[in-house]
């Protein structure tokens, strides 16, 4: 009995809290048929916002995947002075509001600031265009990749990479050829969460874009700009892109995780 | 401890080969180090201390004098209040999920076991426009919570869903039911035995979720921005406040707000760290 009733509440819970909502995203979307949607989605504006997300995006995945492998090879291999100090900074941005982020941005980076105002007198636009907006995603998503290969790295040991050195190979080749191969799968889930969280960023980016329409709106902008001015089929089928996004990597995200609980 | 032995062992095995060993990864190591520190300081580093600095720009009056003007005030009042709130709802709901996800089991369970994560991968905005969608002005099941604070509030337990629910399970899972049987066949109730037995062992993972829930709460802004309707003295939490601020060229303002949650939000994180520490020394 008693387990039955705990079962009610948490899916009860459950459903009204996540279930429903989505269901009723995917409901007010294709309210309208599915011409609708399309025709929402291939407005100038739309094409333009997903354009820019993907010229966002993409690069804040590399550099955070080539950021991600250097520091939790630094992290995991390596003992050095400040360390744990280093440790404990990658993990900072998960404490900072996405406003927070793009302030912080703009107080460095703005056109009226030192560094900024250096980089505007040479053609460097940051603030209100897409480098800012990479910048503010990469702060957002800077821990994900370290975090996902970091276990991996200590698990897996030394050894493998010690035995291709006594062979013969390179640092380079070592990693490449070893490393790399051991880590590829926690690698793969380190980038599908950035990317996920790339795609999907509002906060940071609202506030360092400026909110341009048609110039450095992304996806997340699209959603709101229109929502806020009535185009509720816009709004909706946009959502429901980033929606399927979501699902797609949450997907993957579950193929790719170590298993919890399973040793 | 494991590499300290295997370096160790490097050292015993090839002694010749050391010398050379040692110096050409230092070399590395070192530039490895500097571009690390540099890259995070141009992104995260200089950023968050240039807030920090311009909060204090008119002195410790000045920024006393913003984060006490009357909207910033209400909005952080607000959004301590409810973030509480949220943590507290997460805690009880988050191990009630998680304890139905580990020891129960009933068709469908592997689908939402996966639901779990959705809010994670769902951007905020999205989240916000559906719980507005449901619990808007046009629900379906006419409960129209726009605009007021039991709106933000299931916005913010909508994103921090999955804390309290990921840090509980793997700590359930490893919990040994034997203890349970052991305390049952000497008499204990149901609710005893979870008193005594189980909560012990959950606490720390509960506490430390509830930790990130928390610092989560604090810092959310885009699933609130459109079901609060950013009223202030109402539902304007703290995030949304500081864009607020940031959009009408009040930066210094904004950097006070900012200064304030990023405080909390870090005060949060080092009693999760005291949590994880208590948690492994008690395991």
């Amino acid at each position: 009995m008693a387990r039955i009733s705990l079962r009610v509440v948490a899916l009860g819970y459950l459903l009204f809290l996540l279930v429903l909502p989505v269901g009723v995203i995917v409901f007010r979307t294709f309210e309208n048929g599915v011409g609708a949607v399309i025709d929402a989605l291939t407005t100038e504006s739309a094409l333009h916002a997903f354009q820019v997300t993907l010229y966002v995006a993409i690069p804040a995945v590399i550099a955070n995947t080539i950021f991600g492998v250097g520091v939790a090879i630094l992290l995991v291999r390596h003992r050095f002075r400040g360390r744990r100090l280093l440790d404990a900074l990658v993990d900072l941005p998960l404490a900072v509001s996405p406003v927070v982020v793009g302030l912080a941005l703009i107080l460095v980076y703005g056109r009226f600031e030192p560094i900024g105002g250096w980089l505007a007198d040479r053609g460097i636009d940051m603030i209100f265009s897409i480098p800012g907006m990479v910048m503010a995603t990469i702060f957002v998503s800077l821990p994900l990749v370290v975090r996902a290969i970091a276990p991996v790295l200590e698990e897996i040991g030394v050894e493998q990479e010690q035995a291709a050195w006594t062979l013969g190979a390179t640092s380079w080749q070592a990693f490449r050829r070893v490393t790399i191969p051991a880590i590829k799968w926690a690698l793969a889930y380190g980038m599908v969460l950035s990317l996920a969280r790339s795609l999907g960023e509002y906060g940071a980016v609202a506030v360092v874009s400026g909110r341009l329409v048609d110039q450095t709106q992304t996806m997340t902008l699209f959603v709101e700009e229109r929502f806020q001015n009535f185009d509720q089929q816009a709004a909706y089928a946009a959502a429901f892109v980033l929606a399927v996004i979501a699902v797609i990597s949450l997907l993957a995200i579950n193929l790719l995780r170590p298993k919890e609980g399973s040793s | 401890m494991a590499t300290a032995s295997e370096d160790s062992a490097v050292a015993i095995a090839a002694p010749p080969a050391s010398p050379t060993a040692r110096h050409r990864p230092n070399i590395g190591l070192g530039l490895g180090i500097g571009t690390a520190t540099l890259y995070l300081s141009l992104i995260v580093l200089i950023p968050l201390s240039a807030v920090v600095l311009r909060a204090f720009e008119d002195g410790w009056s000045g920024f006393w004098a913003s984060i006490t003007a009357p909207e910033a005030a209400a909005a952080l009042k607000l959004t301590v209040l409810i973030s509480i709130l949220v943590a507290a709802i997460n805690l009880v709901m988050g191990t009630l999920i998680a304890w139905v996800l580990v020891r129960d089991s009933f068709r469908g369970k592997a689908v939402v076991e996966m639901l779990i994560d959705l809010p994670f991968a769902l951007p905020t905005i999205v989240a916000g426009l559906v719980l507005l969608s449901l619990y808007g002005p046009n629900s379906p099941l006419h409960v129209n919570l726009a605009y007021s604070r039991i709106g933000v509030l299931v916005a913010l337990l909508f994103v921090t869903l999955p804390f309290v629910v990921r840090t509980v399970q793997p700590v359930l899972y490893e919990l040994d039911p034997q203890m349970e049987e052991a305390a049952a066949s000497l008499g204990a109730g149901k609710a005893t035995t979870f008193r005594r037995i189980i909560l012990p062992s959950l606490l720390p993972a509960m506490l430390s979720g509830t930790a990130l829930a928390f610092a989560r709460s604090i810092s959310e802004f885009g699933s609130t921005v459109l079901i609060s309707g950013n009223l202030p003295f109402q539902t304007q939490v703290a995030a949304v406040n500081i864009f607020g601020q940031i959009e009408s060229d009040n930066i210094t303002g904004a950097a006070a707000v900012s200064t304030v949650l990023l405080v909390v939000a870090l005060a949060a994180l080092l009693l999760l760290d005291a949590l994880r520490k208590w948690g492994t020394h008690r395991g």
